[in-house]
């Protein structure tokens, strides 16, 4: 009895054996290939700049950003000025990126013969997959320099009087393919002001949106509310269309700012949309790869 | 004392489980599966001036050595370009990495029965399978080699796809964009 029962379970040894050798192929469609370990959101935003501010987005590594900022006249003006496309204002600037984080930029715009330059540094980004994290946070600081001569003479300013900065954060987050918020706390400090009776540090708080209509256009939106400000300024607010063709980005604006640096559109905007004082423009972006990625260098294509 | 029968409820089962145990052993010696996670996939469509082309460098292949059975897998968002602006828009307005963030290739090679895994050599090689890109599946056919060195095989093949065949619209496909894109595989297995 028990000698058979040994038996049996010999056979099934055997049987075993030769059932599992050869119905039993490994399967591999059953798996399911590459499991994402950093899957990070891109295309919050279309362009570096929502409207005139900073957005959360960086230019590329090796990436060379070539920037005309266009700004007609004042609509309101009537036919005359042919509805402000008679007067121009522009600031032409060239931007790049040193790594995946670190984008660094400068510029000359017409509208008071101003230099500026600036630094934008990624902090966080927003992440999907393994690790969640809701939002990017970027820094952007930019240093103005006012070339225009001072038209009193009572006092001759110093160079350093001429400087004013911008501090702002950037935290932004893609909500889907087809839409993207921006808040930017802003800080902007001038070296000089007027009198003493006006302060040198003004806050604000920007907004922006993306919203896409279709695969290649946009409709962004910036909008700046200031805490304390300049008398005589509005708010800023700038509605725009985002249009993107092979290796540029065109983007089509109606604001109530003429200036295109942080100090003159968020704090010195003069038009107000109530009074339709409002301008016409546009900023087109060409990017040039000059330095390749490390992945791209030794391939033969 | 235990009965003959308690001992036969006990033992059967018991060898029968050695059995199963035994069986397993022998099944994954009998057959190999080769595994990369680093492989690597170029793919180029250039149309006009511009170069339109982009690298993965962690392509997720595994095969079977005793059927055949291979399948490759990329993430679509894995896919470098030379130019950041040029990846967006694969990414956004072509290949809706959002929605589709996978592209895979399941299929046989053919004639793996020719290969001697144990000695070295290229050996040319035969591939047929469902290629999935943009959420849609198309069969492909192609050949390539498959080199056995110190052991360790590579797999290398070329072949062009039909960008349209996998429902993925834009303008300039046919123009600035080539309408096939030529696809270049080389995956370096380890055992």
């Amino acid at each position: 009895m028990f000698l058979r029962s040994l038996s049996i379970g010999f056979l099934c040894i055997v049987l075993q054996f030769n059932v599992s050798a050869q119905t039993q192929p490994i399967d591999l469609f059953a798996d399911s290939t590459t499991t994402t370990t950093q899957d990070i959101v891109t295309g919050i935003f279309k362009s570096t700049r929502i409207v005139n501010g900073q957005s959360i987005e960086n230019a590329g590594a090796g990436v060379l950003d070539f920037r005309i900022l266009h700004r007609f006249g004042a609509i309101n003006q009537g036919g005359y000025n042919f509805f402000g496309l008679d007067q121009a204002t522009m600031r032409i600037g060239l931007d790049y990126g040193i790594t995946k984080k670190l984008m660094i930029g400068i510029g000359r715009s017409t509208f008071e013969k101003q230099f500026d330059a600036f630094v934008k540094y990624r902090i966080i980004r927003q992440e999907e997959g393994a690790r969640v994290i809701p939002f990017s946070l970027s820094y952007a600081g930019t240093a103005i320099f006012k070339s225009l001569k001072e038209t009193t003479t009572t006092y001759t300013p110093y160079i350093s009087d001429k400087f004013s900065f911008a501090h702002q954060f950037l935290l932004a987050s893609k909500f889907n393919d087809y839409f993207s918020l921006q808040v930017t706390p802003t800080m902007i400090h001038y070296n000089m002001v007027d009198n003493s009776t006006i302060p040198n540090d003004f806050y604000s708080l920007g907004l922006g949106f993306r919203q896409r209509v279709s695969k290649r256009v946009n409709i962004t939106t910036e909008y700046y509310y200031r805490f304390n400000k300049l008398d005589g300024y509005y708010n800023p607010l700038s509605v725009g269309v985002d249009i993107e063709t092979g290796g540029h980005v065109f983007q089509l604006h109606v604001s109530n700012s003429t200036g295109m640096t942080e100090r003159t559109f968020i704090n010195e905007t003069s038009g107000s949309w109530g009074k339709g004082d409002l301008r016409f423009g546009f900023n087109i972006s060409r990017v040039f790869t000059l330095k390749k990625s490390k992945e791209l260098k030794n391939i033969k294509w | 004392m235990i009965k003959n029968s308690t001992i036969k409820k006990i033992a059967i089962p018991l060898l029968m489980m050695m059995g199963m145990q035994f069986g397993s052993l022998q099944n994954v010696t009998a057959q190999k599966v080769y595994a990369t996670k680093t492989g690597q996939l170029f793919f180029n469509a250039t149309g006009g001036i511009e170069k339109i082309a982009a690298v993965n460098n962690q392509v997720d292949s595994k095969f079977v050595d005793a059927t055949g059975q291979i399948i490759f897998g990329v993430l679509i968002k894995g896919f470098k370009f030379e130019n950041q602006l040029m990846e967006d828009h694969f990414n956004e307005n072509y290949m809706e990495s959002t929605q589709f963030p996978k592209a895979d290739f399941k299929g046989y090679i053919k004639n793996i029965k020719e290969i001697t895994f144990t000695k070295d050599g290229n050996y040319p090689i035969d591939i047929e399978g469902n290629l999935t890109i943009h959420g849609t599946a198309q069969k492909v056919a192609t050949s390539g080699f498959l080199q056995v060195q110190d052991g360790k095989p590579t797999i290398t093949g070329e072949f062009s796809v039909k960008i349209k065949d996998y429902g993925i619209k834009g303008l300039y496909i046919g123009e600035k964009i080539a309408s096939e894109a030529k696809i270049k595989v080389n995956c370096k297995y380890q055992n």
